[in-house]
């Protein structure tokens, strides 16, 4: 347990500029997605105007508990990437990720309105889609590494990207889920799709649903940080590779976003599912298979 | 400065429309429009929106849905009423089921009357609509402000704003019964 002065002011960092980070890509994303569709599409900065608005409004809430819950759900988003900038357990990272997810799905339960409602029920089969790669993919880290300590895997692990493609590729396919980008967008998006009204968020409203896109700020900027964690080795240049990578990653989502339709539930968790198995499992086999013969260390 | 004016969500009902307007409305959103220049957002979930756009008078059967998407959109709110018939019931005025204009069940902000009205005239009165918008969010700090005093009253509500026709020359009068009875919101 070694507290050096690099990850105390990475953590800082994030807590500092993860929103403006965060909101940023999102406005870009969106200035993207509507050049793509022939639009001239908002300001960049719309992303925040949005928050700031919503932040204006008059405080409507269905129950004292919701605006806890999404409170919750926002303060375990900041504790997950404080935890993972500082440096820390991988593993510590991904439960507080997991907690975060469900404090969100138990706010929209706490409401009565059916939207809500199935729209928790469709974010909860979109964790049970994504769940098992971000676990594959501690796994395969670990295996590479020897450590799930993010700071010694940053600071000195081996290029983990050289064994674990096919985790990468399985995290690249989980990361739409997480983006919250078609065709896997079933419980809400940013988008017209109105079959749910809202999905997750119709019943969140002012303040509520403030702290929830902020919440999402934090977990893109912590998304593409755990991207990065495929490319580090230490060096400098690995690491430039590894922020162009994030934001040509980022650059792909979108266009995914626009090309496709929204799918339904049963093929976001097959597929999911099947990339997870083909490609995670795959790898994670691999590597034991590798370790066994000791064709790599650790 | 006030947000509220640059991110404004719409939100639009259907009273007893045609269609026409609908179409103009949505047509607002296309890449010809795209009104998400403003940022401007069709939200179709009242708590989400601050911008209640109606097309289509009102008739006997939608009045309590009305009241209640009114209702449900968390303060400052801007009506806008789209169309001559959300205006004041246009050709459908005298039919049996048709209530009359949107102001008779709620309080409208800003009408753009037309058959159908045109898209730009839309976004002149979405736009119209944002500087109520911005004056009533002013209330509402001054009203919060009084209230720590005293049970200070309201504010006198602002007279509607009413948007010319693009193309004509002049300003349109609609009806002189429904105008007179414009329900506050305290009949809610």
């Amino acid at each position: 347990m070694e507290f050096s002065i690099f990850s105390v002011i990475s953590a800082v960092l994030y807590l500092l500029l993860g929103p403006f980070i965060g909101g940023l890509l999102a406005g870009i994303d969106r200035k993207i997605t509507a050049r793509m569709q022939g639009r001239f599409g908002p300001p960049i900065l719309q992303p925040f105007y949005d928050v700031g608005k919503l932040l204006e409004k008059e405080a409507v809430t269905v129950n004292k508990g919701q605006d806890f819950y999404v409170m919750a759900c926002l303060i375990f988003m900041i504790i997950t990437g404080t935890l993972f900038f500082f440096g820390e357990n991988l593993l510590l990272v991904i439960f507080m990720l997991t907690t975060s997810a469900l404090f969100l799905v138990i706010g929209a339960f706490s409401s009565a309105s059916p939207y809500s409602q199935i729209g928790a029920e469709r974010e909860l089969l979109q964790m049970m889609s994504y769940e098992p790669m971000v676990l594959l993919m501690a796994v395969g880290l670990y295996m590479v590494n020897g450590t799930f300590r993010v700071s010694e895997i940053v600071s000195h692990g081996p290029l983990s990207l050289k064994l674990l493609i096919g985790i990468f590729i399985g995290y690249l396919f989980i990361l739409t889920i997480k983006f919250r980008k078609s065709p896997f967008d079933l419980s809400l998006s940013h988008h017209a799709h109105q079959e749910l009204v809202a999905g997750l968020k119709t019943e969140f409203s002012g303040r509520t649903l403030a702290a929830l896109e902020v919440a999402h700020w934090y977990e893109n900027v912590f998304l593409l940080g755990f991207l990065f964690l495929f490319f580090a080795n230490g060096t400098w240049y690995m690491a430039v590779i590894g922020v162009v990578v994030c934001l040509i990653a980022y650059f792909l989502e979108i266009f995914i976003d626009n090309v496709y339709a929204r799918m339904k539930w049963q093929f976001t968790l097959k597929s999911s599912w099947l990339v997870t198995l083909v490609f995670g499992g795959v790898n994670v086999l691999m590597l034991y298979f590798l370790k066994a013969f000791s064709l790599i260390g650790n | 400065m006030s947000y509220i004016t640059k991110s404004p969500w719409v939100i639009h009902y259907d009273g007893s429309s045609c269609n026409g307007c609908d179409i103009e409305v949505l047509a607002c959103l296309t890449p010809m429009y795209d009104v998400e220049r403003f940022g401007i957002i069709n939200t179709g979930n009242p708590k989400h929106a601050d911008v209640f756009l109606v097309t289509g008078s009102i008739n006997e059967q939608n009045i309590s849905v009305v009241k209640q998407i009114y209702e449900q959109m968390p303060e400052p709110k801007v009506v806008v009423a789209i169309g001559i018939c959300a205006t004041s019931g246009g050709v459908f005025r005298e039919c049996y089921n048709i209530k009359g204009g949107v102001d008779t069940v709620i309080p409208v902000d800003v009408y753009v009357p037309g058959c159908a009205a045109r898209p730009e005239a839309i976004i002149d009165g979405v736009v119209k609509g944002l500087g109520v918008l911005a004056e009533k969010k002013a209330a509402m700090k001054e009203k919060a402000i009084a209230v720590l005093d005293t049970e200070a009253e309201a504010p006198a509500p602002e007279p509607p704003i009413e948007i010319q026709v693009y193309g004509s020359t002049e300003p349109r009068e609609h009806g002189g019964a429904h105008d007179a009875s414009t329900p506050g919101k305290g009949e809610a």
